[in-house]
């Protein structure tokens, strides 16, 4: 067995003779030489990733004033920042979005602003106390200005992450990207071959002190990230770095439209090659790692799995769904992947970086539980009314307002002879029919395009679609799409009532 | 090569397209048409020989004609190579080439989708 030791690998990237390769380069090495071989030809694999990390923020120091103040709300650039850790730290975290731009302007990219030299403009508030007397404050800061600014990431650099889809009939726009209807297209995150760990899934050498690329600084991995769940693949980091040293070439700002804010970063790991074991992990290959499709049209936590894709598949540009073929795309960027891999391999060549060895190894079991949710919310079955009236597209209208009224409802949904729904009228598509005097057949004037919902949904379900639908009440069907209930806002401001 | 019209209201309900179509004989596509209450904007593809005929046809009915040349540009600062923008095109106007993403103008029908697909809002349409 081919051995070799951290410290013999430091001193020869110390002299400028350490053997370095990307991760991408390192299969077909291995394949060539097999892993004694490589053991005895390789030095370092590096790793790269770049994407989308949500769950990402930066810890700020920014001195006392005088008088002191002690902040309880802090605004940078007018996105707020958590000031409940002691007088003047602040958290600003990636995805808070601005009070005044909204989506397009927020956490991160107050810090991209702030790594790329430019002013800030920091509104702070404060309690009042005999010891921070000051209430209130404004200054213009630059990243120079503040005494620490450390990047604190709880999740980053997933293993590897789920593809999205979506099987419904509109357009999503989510963290996933925009998902077109019907199985329009996939999309994919995650680096593959170069995701650091994927190179190292059982954590022979990554744990907590490692020394890693984070955005062009030298950072350190802090432990195993939120929801690490490495039994099924999905290990995430917990990462630290002085976002002073940071470059906005690998931190950028992003905006997910109608999502919210986000942030991209480079994260590199080098990979030490000591034995055979660490040869045949980094050898992984795009095709050895492979995700489920998940379908976003089910707006639920449990979403179904349609399909399980390699990397290899997802970066051929097409998969086949259900039968059809469905293009794929990346939300995260593996150009630019490959520029952290390379640019960590140049600097580990140089003698700019050192491995480190780990304090302690990652948890090889982690957590990615549901919610525990002790108050029940009510589900649609139990809010909507049972005795629903519809009718056949063959009806005239004077039928139809004849029943609304009997009824005292707004709207009818319209069924097929076998009870399936086909369509909704309300009262104002029949006057608008009246008033044109053009078809008096139900049909003809019905809305075909129904939102409806299932019994056993969520009411907030129900309640975001009248939301963003604007619209005041839907059919209720089942599994076959046979009407069995109606739902309007009706329901749900009753059960808001009786809450209070 | 693509022409972007720009309709006035007062001119919408005219049979403007089919009146060019027979006057210059001239085999277009519409790639694009949204008409509200204040104005229309129609995207056409047309042959490359007959595109000065049929823009001058157009203007003669008092259209607004543009060619666009580069209907989308993108901020090479910007953008990451993501790859967001790639399936959701309707004309596959982007695509992969080693990694790096890369742009046909000329199949871009200025639908917008990418615009708002982008997240590091490094696409813009050129309107004029």
């Amino acid at each position: 067995m081919q051995e070799k030791s951290l410290s013999e690998i430091n001193e020869r990237i110390r002299d400028g003779s350490a053997r370095v390769v990307t991760a991408e380069e390192m299969p077909n090495i291995v394949d060539e030489l097999g892993p004694a071989g490589a053991v005895r030809e390789v030095d370092v694999v590096t790793t790269g990733t770049f994407g989308a990390m949500c769950s990402s923020g930066v810890f700020l120091n920014l001195g006392h004033s005088d008088p002191p103040i002690k902040i309880s709300r802090a605004l940078l650039n007018r996105v707020e920042a958590y000031g409940g850790i002691a007088a003047v730290d602040l958290f600003l975290g990636a995805t808070q979005p601005s009070e005044d731009r909204g989506n397009e302007y927020g956490g991160a990219h107050v810090m991209e602003d702030l790594i790329s030299g430019k002013q800030i403009e920091v509104n702070v508030f404060g309690v009042g106390t005999d010891c921070y007397p000051q209430m209130e404050l404004e200054t213009s800061l630059r990243l120079e200005d503040f005494n620490q600014a450390m990047m604190v990431n709880p999740r980053n650099a997933y293993q590897r992450y789920n593809a999205a889809i979506n099987s419904s009939d509109r357009s999503m726009h989510t963290y996933m990207g925009t998902l077109l209807p019907r199985f329009g297209n996939i999309h994919y995150s995650g680096a593959g071959v170069l995701s650091p760990l994927s190179n190292d899934p059982n954590f022979d050498y990554i744990g907590v002190g490692t020394r890693i690329f984070l955005a062009g600084a030298q950072g350190y991995v802090m432990g195993s990230g939120t929801q690490h769940n490495p039994q099924n693949h999905f290990g995430t980091l917990m990462v630290t770095g002085d976002l002073k040293k940071m470059s906005n070439r690998f931190l950028r700002a992003a905006t997910f439209h109608k999502y919210g804010p986000s942030l991209y970063l480079g994260i590199g790991i080098p990979i030490p090659i000591l034995n055979e074991k660490l040869a045949r992990s980094t050898a992984v290959r795009d095709r050895d790692i492979t995700v489920p499709v998940m379908d976003y049209g089910v707006a639920r936590r449990d979403r179904p799995s349609l399909k399980i894709v390699s990397y290899e598949d997802l970066k051929s540009g097409m998969v086949e769904i259900n039968g059809k073929e469905v293009t794929t795309s990346s939300l995260s960027s593996f150009h630019m992947a490959r520029e952290v891999a390379q640019t960590l391999k140049e600097q580990v060549e140089k003698g700019e970086f050192l491995l480190s060895m780990a304090v302690e190894p990652l948890s090889r079991m982690g957590s990615s539980r549901p919610m525990k949710q002790t108050k029940e919310s009510p589900n649609v079955g139990d809010v909507m009314s049972r005795d629903v009236v519809s009718v056949g597209e063959d009806i005239d209208i004077r039928e139809a307002a004849s029943l609304i009224v009997s009824g005292l409802v707004d709207h009818l949904p319209v069924v097929s002879r076998d009870g399936r729904l086909a369509g909704i009228i309300t009262a104002w598509d029949i006057s608008k029919a009246v008033a044109s005097g053009k078809s008096s057949r139900i049909g003809d004037i019905m809305t075909r395009r129904v939102y409806c919902v299932k019994s056993d949904e969520p009411i907030e379900l129900a309640a975001r679609t009248f939301d963003t639908h604007s619209i005041s009440a839907m059919p209720v069907v089942d599994r076959d799409n046979k009407v069995i209930g109606m739902i309007t806002s009706n329901h749900l401001s009753r059960l808001f009532a009786r809450r209070r | 090569m693509k022409l972007m019209l720009h309709v006035a209201p007062g001119i919408v309900r005219q049979p403007l397209i089919a009146s060019v179509i027979l006057e210059t004989k001239a085999l277009v596509n519409i790639e694009r048409a949204s008409i509200d209450a204040v104005s229309g904007e129609i995207v056409l593809e047309v042959p490359l020989d007959k595109s000065k005929e049929v823009m001058a046809a157009f203007e003669r009915c008092g259209v607004k004609v543009v060619l666009l040349e580069i209907p989308v540009i993108r901020d090479e600062n910007e953008c990451v190579h993501c790859g967001a923008c790639v399936s959701i095109c309707p004309t596959g106007t982007f695509r992969f080439e080693d990694w790096r993403v890369v742009a046909d103008s000329g199949k871009c029908i200025q639908c917008g989708a990418c615009i708002v697909a982008c997240p590091q809002r490094a696409l813009n349409l050129v309107t004029r």
